[in-house]
């Protein structure tokens, strides 16, 4: 341990520790704006500096570690006045236009400017411009970066992706995307874990509320919404509710008062893809010599992303089912439509994800084998939800609790924890598990799966079928150190969940932002606290589901399950991988 | 009021006067990757702020071509845009009435021309072609890009051998550049942009002068493989070191009687002493490393038979033939090449110069080389005849210092023309023709031309050539591609068309220099364990110390001395002089830690493994 004086407070710190940690741990707070730890200590903005005394110039707190003996002032005259000229040039390049920005009341930037008591600027305002295909579902503003680099560190070491790059140089530098690629061009995942680890608002998901508020208006239109497992755990916490009040049932609550005529939920088509999934992975087992190995879920539209433009080669690895999401299409626009007797064509399908890369799923072109539509008009994050039921002036806690609808608002604790990373792994096994032997286990047989690490793997026999090996892993980086050593064969697997945000889900790119917090695994025990508590823990318990096949499909991987609950990974193609870039020229040259 | 006055600076001047300076150095710190047309408008305002403000083109045109080249970097220009540029620029060359207008608007047509694309890119894709690659200057420009923030920082702290071990994961040879490496390292420090650069070289020499006796790296497991390196100069023994530390069985052919290359056949004792370069090649073989010396291959053994019996082969022949200046005479009794006599000297077989008059002709480290050898092997006079201006010499110009200061004369701007001999062919004079320096050719420097004076005679008992060296492909030639005289492989070391053959070095580049060989081993060990189909991963587990906060204000650079000239002329002991303690503290606290401060700490700024 290190002992140091803070403020005039004696600090005791671990060795190693940097100079921001030491006063945070000791209640000093000292403001930051481009630091995330472990990931982005670069010193860039300029606004944790401190004074050290017996040191000439400011240090930055964020990448110096204590010493001992050191006495350093957090709020020194001379550090004031440094974090408010940094503030001020900062904001000088900023598009300070707070009123019409998304993240306004949730921007490091902002506050910190309010507490630093700014309210006009002695400099001259030259505020970048910069080009984007606003129709992308990522969307960055360069008049709003701050070139924190957060975004950059986090694709390149959490996500292993590298879609930003610093571009130009000199008092031009900025961020941008990598190797001069537009967005629509890059191999990018559209994780959107830069969107939730940016300071300001200079990264966003593509609005899309206003379409929906579009098709709520008009008449002629029967409009449908589904809320994904991970929305739940999340969706309160703009409105300052306890996860317990926010519940999904007054989330349908406030859905049916916004104006959709059917409030459903993705639930419902997680257990779908648990028999349709599981029902796959029970024939690849079985079959093992005609199948590649192992079998991947195919849920995440990140993960699937990220497989299409780097292992392209284990293509055919991956679940041929359809993500929840888009089995919710398919069936609403046939199963439902003909149910209500509504033209498929006069359904509108909303979908409420945690999730920014939903939003590119829905539109890959063969995402339309219902009716020829699209199956899911439009994806909105949980934030765009959020910003819904804002604009609608609507109090979510003054709502009672509301049942969602039939016959696709019913779902079991195992579709649930779809939105915690494991969660669909357990989920298949304990459906798997029934298949093979025709009896349930203990639903919490498999609890290895759950939990935050970031690579799991366990060994499960199931009577009659043997050992399973399964691995689950979140964040694309692990993702990629786990394909490279199966690749290498040193690991081997029979089935292997993969979600891109680290977390899954519950910490997807879609969710609520927290600056500088990791809410994944509140979120993510939040859901299983869900399926603990449910009725129903086993997907082939769901009754609704198995009417759907009683009355319609028939059985899992019947011609017409295979019709509109799977899909072709290959009819779509990913922009060539950055990597593959950098290869080639270094080939080159 | 006085009739006349004698000028004094105001004191505004002398501080202009003194940021001038200090610009210079930071122009000279530049690094290396910023947008050429940003850099081209920022010279463009510092070329308009000079303008006397007599005649148009200069005093307005500059302004207009700002205006213009803003328009490019803000997003606002065309294809037009960009001929107006090229345009105004020509009209201001050939019409502006002075240097300042004409060379201003020369340098923006330069790079319009010279850097084209990089003006479409802005103009059409709104996006910029420069980059920073690498962010610490130091190790950006050294070729095996040796970690030199955290070896200074190790040597502030007195862990020598920790310093020397952190070096070894990218260069092998820490002693042999510690003494004679031409240090690129230092060019762009950016402690040049305060005062002067680290002396990074001097700091290495501290180091492995104190770091004591290493025990040998540890070798992964054996692979198997068996891998060939023809050539056991720097670049042969780095590739050889990496490979055995991979876990290859690797064998080295040399052709001489020793290994060392042009560490020992090419560098005199007095600048890197033979002990330390032996101890160096002891380390290194203590991998186990198999040698055969006085192998030559094309002649004892064939290059088909290493390609049978090796798994991979790497090519680091050197450049060991000498070239001749092709003039009358030269083949008369008493005309030797400087490789010739180098090689006889690492062998140990030291010519008598005793009261002879030996003329070099060159201008390059070798012939300083060879100039300051023939003043230790007794020589009454030496003469080095170079056709150009002593500036323009190649050679650093502490070598051509050190060569006058030991009592070498140095006859410039003079051409040889023919050797006379007497009547039994030996030769007794070089005569030579004045030159008159002219044009700037394309590289830079200036032409020599033949002045209007009469030749010149120049008594010589020996003439020594020293104006170049090339590659010795005989044996070779049917089996690996040559291209220029050199053979012809990829900056990967590869050779086309010949699997499992990798090439580098001089016999690859022509002559170049030690740190070049040596990050051509490095790069080929890398690649050659790739292609046996392995990923040996290099790193070091030396932690580096945390960057401290000392001011550092500035402060004058600690050079290394060198012995007195009148003592070391008469042997060939070392002649410079390490560090002393002070002065190795001294010169490392000045590091400005760019791995850390700045934009190392982001990206880029220190590579742990490869």
């Amino acid at each position: 341990m290190v002992k140091l004086t803070i403020d005039g407070k004696t600090v005791e710190a671990r060795e190693g520790c940097t100079i921001l940690e030491a006063a945070r741990s000791a209640g000093i707070p000292v403001p930051s704006l481009c630091y995330l730890k472990d990931i982005n200590e670069i010193g860039a903005c300029r606004l944790c500096l401190v004074e050290i005394q017996g040191i000439d110039r400011l240090v930055p707190s964020c990448n110096n570690v204590v010493e001992e003996g050191m006495v350093v002032y957090t709020n020194s005259p001379r550090v004031r006045k440094a974090r408010r000229i940094n503030m001020e040039l900062l904001l000088s390049q900023h598009d300070c236009r707070c009123a019409t920005c998304v993240r306004s009341g949730n921007c490091t930037l902002q506050s910190l400017a309010n507490d630093l008591n700014i309210y006009a600027l002695p400099y001259q305002s030259e505020i970048p411009v910069g080009r984007w295909n606003r129709k992308a579902p990522l969307i960055k503003h360069a008049s709003k970066c701050i070139k924190c680099m957060r975004c950059v560190q986090v694709c390149d070491k959490v996500q292993s992706l590298g879609i930003w790059d610093v571009s130009g140089t000199g008092s031009r530098t900025s961020v941008d995307v990598s190797f001069n690629r537009k967005i629509e061009d890059a191999d990018c995942a559209y994780c959107g874990q830069c969107v939730t680890h940016c300071p300001t608002g200079a990264l966003r998901e593509r609005d899309d509320t206003m379409d929906v508020f579009a098709a709520l208006a008009d008449p002629e239109i029967t409009t449908v919404v589904q809320i994904a497992p991970a929305v739940r755990a999340a969706w309160g916490e703009y409105f300052g509710m306890p996860r317990e009040t926010a519940s999904a049932k007054r989330l349908a609550a406030t859905l049916r008062k916004i104006g959709f005529d059917y409030v459903f939920d993705t639930n419902f088509s997680a257990d779908l893809t648990i028999m349709e999934e599981g029902s796959e992975f029970v024939e690849r087992f079985t079959h093992k010599e005609e199948y590649a190995w192992p079998m991947f879920t195919s849920c995440c539209p990140g993960w699937v992303r990220f497989l299409r433009s780097q292992f392209p080669e284990l293509t055919d690895n991956l679940s041929t089912a359809k993500s929840p999401q888009q089995m919710f299409g398919a069936v609403t626009k046939s199963y439902f439509a003909q149910k209500i007797g509504v033209d498929p064509h006069k359904l509108f399908l909303v979908s409420i994800m945690p999730c920014v890369a939903k939003k590119s799923e829905c539109a890959l072109p063969n995402m339309n084998d219902a009716c020829g539509d699209p199956d899911v008009d439009v994806v909105l994050t949980t934030r765009e939800l959020v910003r819904m039921i804002r604009s609608e002036h609507i109090v979510p806690q003054a709502l009672t609790e509301e049942e969602f609808d039939s016959p696709l608002g019913t779902g079991t604790g195992a579709a649930v924890i779809f939105g915690a990373t494991g969660g669909v792994m357990d989920a298949a096994l304990r459906s798997a598990y029934f298949l093979i032997t025709g009896r349930n286990p203990d639903p919490d047989s498999f609890t290895q799966v759950r939990g935050m690490e970031g690579w799991k793997e366990a060994v499960f026999h199931i009577p009659g079928a043997g050992a399973v090996r399964v691995a689950v892993v979140s964040g694309l980086g692990n993702a990629r150190r786990l394909l490279k050593a199966i690749r290498k064969g040193s690991v081997s697997y029979d089935f292997v969940e993969v979600m891109a945000c680290p977390g899954g889900c519950a910490g997807g790119g879609g969710q609520p932002i927290h600056d500088g917090c990791e809410l994944a695994e509140d979120r993510g025990n939040e859901l299983w606290r869900l399926d603990h508590n449910a009725q129903l823990r086993f997907s082939h318990e769901n009754p609704e589901i198995q009417a759907l096949y009683a009355e319609f499909l028939e059985k899992p991987l019947s011609e017409k399950s295979h019709h509109l609950l799977h899909t072709d990974h290959h009819a779509w193609e990913m922009p060539v991988s950055g990597r593959k870039i950098k290869e080639e020229r270094a080939h080159v040259s | 009021m006085s009739r006349l006055e004698v000028n004094t600076p105001s004191r505004a001047q002398a501080v202009v006067e003194s940021l001038y300076k200090d610009v210079e150095r930071r122009i000279a710190a530049s690094p290396p990757g910023l947008c050429p047309v940003d850099m081209a408008l920022n010279f463009l305002t510092l070329c308009h702020a000079q303008t006397c403000g007599k005649c148009v083109p200069c005093r307005i045109g500059l302004g207009q071509l700002k205006n213009l080249l803003t328009d490019v970097l803000e997003d606002r220009a065309t294809m037009e845009t960009l001929r107006t540029i090229e345009e105004t620029a020509e009209i201001i060359v050939s019409s502006a009435d002075c240097a300042i207008g004409t060379s201003a608007a020369e340098l923006v047509l330069r790079g319009v021309r010279g850097f084209r694309d990089d003006y479409v890119e802005h103009i059409q894709n709104h996006r910029c072609l420069g980059s920073l690659e690498n962010p610490v200057p130091c190790v950006a420009l050294c070729p095996a890009g040796v970690d030199i923030p955290g070896y200074v920082a190790l040597i502030h702290e007195g862990r020598y051998a920790d310093a020397v071990r952190l070096i070894r994961k990218d260069n092998p040879f820490p002693t042999a550049c510690a003494y004679i490496c031409e240090h690129p390292c230092e060019a762009r420090c950016r402690r040049n942009m305060i005062d002067d650069p680290i002396n990074i070289r001097g700091l290495k020499r501290f180091a492995v002068d104190n770091a004591g006796e290493l025990p040998p790296p540890t070798l992964a497991a054996p692979t198997g493989k068996k891998v060939a390196v023809i050539g056991g100069g720097p670049g042969g023994l780095s590739a050889a070191y990496y490979l055995a530390i991979m876990g290859h069985a690797v064998t080295v052919y040399e052709k001489r009687q020793r290994l060392g290359g042009m560490l020992r056949y090419g560098i005199p004792n007095y600048r890197l002493p033979r002990e330390k370069l032996d101890q160096e090649i002891n380390y290194i073989l203590s991998t186990g490393i198999q040698v055969k010396t006085g192998v030559t291959v094309g002649e004892d053994v064939s290059f088909e038979d290493l390609r049978q019996e090796y798994d991979s082969l790497y090519i680091a022949i050197g450049a060991h033939t000498d070239k001749k200046i092709g003039i009358e005479g030269e083949e008369s009794e008493g005309v030797l090449s400087a490789v010739e006599m180098l090689r006889n000297i690492g062998d140990d077989r030291m010519p008598d110069f005793t009261g002879k008059r030996v003329v070099v002709v060159g201008g390059g480290n070798v012939a300083m080389d060879v100039t300051r050898s023939a003043i230790r092997l007794g020589a009454s006079r030496v003469t080095c005849v170079y056709r150009r201006r002593e500036a323009d010499m190649t050679a650093l110009p502490e070598e051509v210092h050190g060569a006058v200061a030991e009592g070498a004369d140095l006859l410039t701007l003079h051409a040889p023309l023919r050797i006379e001999s007497d009547e039994n062919g030996k030769a007794v004079a070089l005569w030579v023709q004045p030159q008159i320096i002219g044009e700037i050719d394309k590289g830079g420097r200036p032409r020599p031309n033949k002045a209007d004076l009469p030749e010149r005679r120049l008594e010589a008992d020996l003439i020594i050539v020293a104006i170049g060296q090339g590659v010795e492909t005989y044996g070779f030639e049917r089996s690996v591609p040559i291209r220029h005289g050199a053979i012809d492989a990829t900056s990967s070391s590869q050779l086309k068309d010949v699997s499992g053959v990798f090439a580098g070095g001089d016999c690859v580049t022509g002559p170049a220099t030690v740190i070049r060989a040596i990050a051509a081993g490095k790069v080929a060990a890398a690649n050659i364990d790739e292609y046996l189909g392995f990923r040996h991963i290099i790193d070091s587990d030396v932690v580096i110390p945390n960057p401290r906060f000392d001011n550092k204000p500035p402060h004058g650079r600690v050079n290394t001395s060198e012995r007195d000239a009148a003592e070391r002329k008469g042997d060939f002991h070392c002649i410079e002089c390490g560090m002393t303690l002070e002065g190795a503290l001294q010169e490392s606290s000045r590091c400005l830690r760019c791995d850390h401060f700045g934009y190392g700490v982001f990206k880029g700024g220190r590579k742990e493994r490869w």
